[in-house]
C-alpha cells in the first residue's frame, strides 16, 4: 500500500457531484404511463483522487454497482455531474466519451460471465485495441497481449486458450488484463473477489495492490465484504439506499464511525477471532432495508435506527462533518449524514 | 463455549457414542472424464447442542459429505464407497431408502444456501411448510397451515398469517432463508446441516440469521453441522472445526485453539490470508497455486504442491491425522513445525 498522502493538496480526477438514477416504474401496455420510480442512485457525490483506492461499501440494493455503470456512462444519469479532467462525462457521447472510457475501465464480479466463452485469450484482452488502435499498432498487439499476461501472472504461452480452461482466480485475471489493456487511469471494480475462494482471493487482491504502484491506477472499489474494503482502500464511503450515509479515510470509517448504519454494518461483520467475540458489542439491526421505489422520508435509515426521532422523519440529514467534530483534529472529524452523529468503536481496533 | 461440548457429552455418551459419527466416508463420482474422488476417508462426531463447524474451499468435499450423510447424493454419478454414518450408533447407509426418508426430515435437516432455488416456487410457503406435517406427521391441511404460521412466528417472520400464503418470490432474501430454517426446524430434528447458510446475504442481514439458528440451536439442544468458508463466522458460532481439503479432514480443532495456534499449514494459510475489518494489515498472505482438480489429486499429502513446509515425505506418504493434543489432530506430518513457527512450546500439549 502506498503512504496516504495529504488529500486535500492535490486535484480530484473524478468528482462527482450530486449523482441521481431513477428507474422508471410504468403500467399499462399500450399506454405506458410512469407510476413511480426505483431510486437507485438519489445525490451521490463524492471525489476520487490519483492513485488512491476508494472503497464504496453497501449492502444489496443500495445503489453502489449503478454508480459505477453511471460512472462509466453505461447508464444514463437522471441528473448530476460527473467530471473527469472537467469534463462531464454524463453529457457525452460519440467521439468524446469513447476517448474519455478509455481511461476509465472495469472489472466485473463474476469472472465465469464477464468473459466470451468462444473468444479466446488473446483476443478477450486484445479487443479493447479493436476499438482504440492508437493504443498498440497492428502488428504489436500479439506481443503486448502476452506482456499483459505475464503482468497479471499468467503464462503469455496460454494467449490462444479458452476461457473454460481457466480456474475462477485465473479469469479473474484476465478481466484484470482486459481492463489495464488501454493503459488507463481509472478502474472501477465491481466486487472483483467476491466470487473466489479465500486463498485465491488473497492473490487477486496482492496483485491488484501491486499493479496499482506499478501503473499508478486510482480505483474504485466497490464491494460488500468490509475487511477486503478496508484492506485495499485508502478512503471509504458506506451507502445506504441510494445515498451516501458517510465517507470518510480508512480511519476515520472503521475506527471513528459516526453514522449509526456503519457501526451496525461494522459490528455485524465476524471476526475470525474466537477471542473476539466476548468483547465485541454486536448491534443487530431489526428488519430489511425498505424498497429503492419507496423510500422512508427524512432519513433513509430511520426505519432500522435505534436512535431515529422525529426531526429524523421530517429532514434529511445531510453528508458534512457534524457540527459538534468540526474541531476535533482526529479522524471523527469526517463527513456523516446523520442528525446525531456520535462516535463509537464498534470493531475493537487494536 | 468448549465447555458447551464438554456438557453436552455427558447424556449422549450414556447412550453410546455421539449423535453423528461419520467414519472414514469415501464418495467418489464417475465421470466421463474419470473418476472424480471427492470424499477420501473423513471421519468426524457431532454430539447434541454442540456445533460443529465444516471448512473448506469449493471443491473440498464439504457439500457432497453433508450431502451423503443426508442421503440426498445425486447417484449416478455419486457413489459412496466406504465408510460408515452412524446416526445414533445405527449405520444410515445400510438403511433402505423407506428408512432413510423417515429419519430425513424428521430427524436430521439440512438448510441450503440458495434458499430461492431450494424453494417451491410454484408453492406458497404456507403449503410447503405444511407439507413437512401433512407427509410425516399426518395431519390435515388445515391443521397444517396453522403450524406452519406457528413455525414462520418461531423464526419470527413478521406478519406470519398473511405471509403464510405468500410465495417465495415475495420474501426479501434473509426472510427466504428463515421460512428454509423454519422447514428445517419443522419436526423438530436432533441434527441440522445448514450448508453456507448466509454465504447470499448481507452482513446485517447474516447476523439475524445466525442469531436466530443459534438460539434456536440452544433451545432445542441439537447439533449442528455448519458447512462454510468464511473464518468469520465459524470464529463467531463454532464450538468445534474440521478443515476440509481435496476430500480429506486436515485439520480437527476446538475453535480457540485452531485460531491462536493452528496446526496444519492449510490452516494456517488460510487464516493468514484473509483480512481482518479489525485492522489494517499489509500485504495479504497468498497460498500460491490452485486448489487441485479432483480427478487427479496429488500423491503424498494432496496440499505438497502448495505448501511452504512440503519436504520429500509429503510427495509419497499420505499423512494420517496425527494427534496434536487430546481434543486436536492434525493430518500433517510438520503439525509440530506449522504449530511452533513462531509461537512458545506452550501449545505443543
Amino acid at each position: 500500500m502506498t503512504e496516504p498522502t495529504p488529500v486535500t493538496s492535490r486535484e480530484p480526477i473524478l468528482r462527482v457531484r450530486g449523482l441521481v438514477k431513477h428507474f422508471p416504474l410504468t403500467q399499462g401496455i399500450l399506454f405506458k404511463k410512469q407510476v413511480g420510480a426505483v431510486k437507485a442512485v438519489d445525490g451521490v457525490s463524492f471525489d476520487l483522487y490519483p492513485g488512491e483506492t476508494l472503497g464504496i461499501v453497501g449492502e444489496s440494493g443500495c445503489g453502489k454497482s449503478t454508480v459505477a455503470k453511471l460512472l462509466m456512462n453505461l447508464e444514463q444519469a437522471t441528473a448530476g455531474e460527473v467530471f473527469y479532467k472537467g469534463q462531464d462525462i454524463t453529457k457525452l457521447s460519440g467521439r468524446a466519451l469513447k476517448a474519455v472510457r478509455r481511461n476509465i475501465q472495469m472489472v466485473f464480479q463474476d469472472p465465469y460471465t464477464s468473459l466470451n466463452p468462444r473468444m479466446t485469450v488473446g483476443d478477450i484482452i486484445g479487443e479493447p485495441f479493436d476499438i482504440h488502435p492508437e493504443v498498440a499498432p497492428k502488428g504489436d498487439r500479439r506481443k503486448r497481449v502476452q506482456e499483459l499476461l505475464d503482468v497479471v501472472g499468467l503464462n503469455p504461452e496460454y494467449i490462444n486458450r479458452y476461457p473454460h480452461q481457466f480456474s475462477g482466480g485465473q479469469r479473474q485475471r484476465i478481466g484484470i488484463a482486459r481492463g489495464l489493456a488501454l493503459n488507463p487511469e481509472i478502474i472501477i471494480c465491481d466486487e472483483p473477489v467476491s466470487a473466489l475462494d479465500v486463498s485465491v482471493q488473497a492473490q487477486v487482491i496482492n496483485l491488484m495492490e501491486k499493479l496499482q504502484d506499478e501503473f499508478s491506477l486510482s480505483y474504485i472499489f466497490i464491494a460488500h465484504d468490509l475487511s477486503i474494503v478496508r484492506h485495499i482502500s485508502d478512503r471509504v464511503g458506506v451507502m445506504y439506499l441510494g445515498k451516501m450515509a458517510e465517507i470518510g479515510s480508512d480511519a476515520a470509517i472503521y475506527e471513528h464511525p459516526t453514522h449509526p448504519y456503519t457501526q451496525a454494518l461494522l459490528s455485524a461483520v465476524p471476526v475470525p477471532d474466537p477471542e473476539a467475540r466476548e468483547h465485541r458489542e454486536r448491534i443487530i439491526l431489526s428488519g430489511d432495508v425498505p424498497s429503492p421505489a419507496n423510500p422512508p422520508s427524512g432519513c433513509r435509515f430511520r426505519t432500522r435506527c435505534w436512535k431515529a426521532q422525529d426531526r429524523c422523519a421530517q429532514e434529511e440529514p445531510l453528508l458534512a462533518i457534524p457540527a459538534r467534530f468540526a474541531q476535533a483534529t482526529t479522524p471523527v472529524a469526517h463527513e456523516s449524514a446523520c442528525h446525531f452523529a456520535e462516535e463509537k468503536d464498534v470493531v475493537g481496533a487494536a | 463455549m468448549a465447555t458447551a461440548a464438554e456438557m453436552s457429552t455427558e447424556p449422549v455418551s450414556a447412550r453410546g457414542g455421539p449423535l453423528l459419527d461419520v467414519r472414514n466416508l469415501h464418495v467418489e463420482f464417475r465421470t466421463r472424464e474419470g473418476v472424480a474422488r471427492a470424499v477420501n476417508g473423513v471421519d468426524y462426531a457431532v454430539d447434541a447442542g454442540e456445533t460443529l463447524a465444516v471448512l473448506g474451499e469449493s471443491g473440498s468435499g464439504k457439500s457432497v459429505t453433508a450431502q451423503a450423510i443426508m442421503g440426498i447424493l445425486d447417484s449416478p454419478p455419486g457413489f459412496v464407497t466406504q465408510g460408515q454414518v452412524l446416526f445414533h450408533g445405527e449405520d444410515l447407509l445400510k438403511f433402505g431408502t423407506e428408512q432413510r426418508r423417515k429419519v430425513r426430515g424428521a430427524r436430521m435437516a439440512m438448510i441450503f444456501q440458495d434458499a430461492l432455488s431450494a424453494l417451491n416456487p410454484v408453492l406458497n410457503v404456507g403449503e410447503q411448510l405444511g407439507e413437512m406435517f401433512t407427509v410425516h406427521r399426518g395431519l390435515s391441511r388445515k391443521d397444517a397451515r396453522a403450524k406452519a404460521v406457528e413455525l414462520m412466528e418461531r423464526v419470527r417472520i413478521p406478519a406470519a398469517k398473511e405471509r403464510v400464503r405468500s410465495y417465495p418470490h415475495q420474501f426479501s432474501g434473509g426472510m427466504r432463508q428463515r421460512v428454509m430454517i423454519a422447514m428445517a426446524m419443522a419436526l423438530e430434528p436432533e441434527l441440522i446441516i445448514a450448508d453456507e447458510p448466509t454465504t447470499a446475504l448481507d452482513v446485517t442481514v447474516q447476523a439475524q440469521v445466525m442469531d436466530l439458528l443459534a438460539e434456536l440451536q440452544r433451545e432445542y439442544n441439537m447439533g449442528l453441522i455448519l458447512i462454510t468458508h468464511d473464518l468469520g463466522v465459524v470464529a463467531d458460532v463454532a464450538d468445534k472445526i474440521a478443515v476440509m481439503y481435496a476430500g480429506r479432514i486436515v485439520e480437527t480443532s476446538p475453535v480457540h485453539d485452531i485460531y491462536r495456534a493452528p496446526a496444519h499449514p492449510y490452516t494456517k494459510g488460510l487464516l493468514d490470508s484473509i483480512p481482518r475489518v479489525d485492522q489494517k494489515g499489509q500485504e495479504l498472505y497468498a497460498i500460491k497455486g490452485l486448489p487441485p482438480n479432483l480427478l487427479h489429486i496429488p500423491p503424498g499429502c494432496a496440499f505438497h504442491p502448495r505448501c511452504p513446509l512440503a519436504q520429500d515425505i509429503c510427495r509419497t506418504k499420505i499423512p494420517p491425522l496425527y494427534r496434536v493434543s487430546e481434543v486436536r489432530a492434525s493430518a500433517c506430518h510438520f503439525w509440530k513445525e506449522c504449530i511452533g513457527d513462531d509461537r512458545p512450546a506452550a501449545d505443543k500439549t
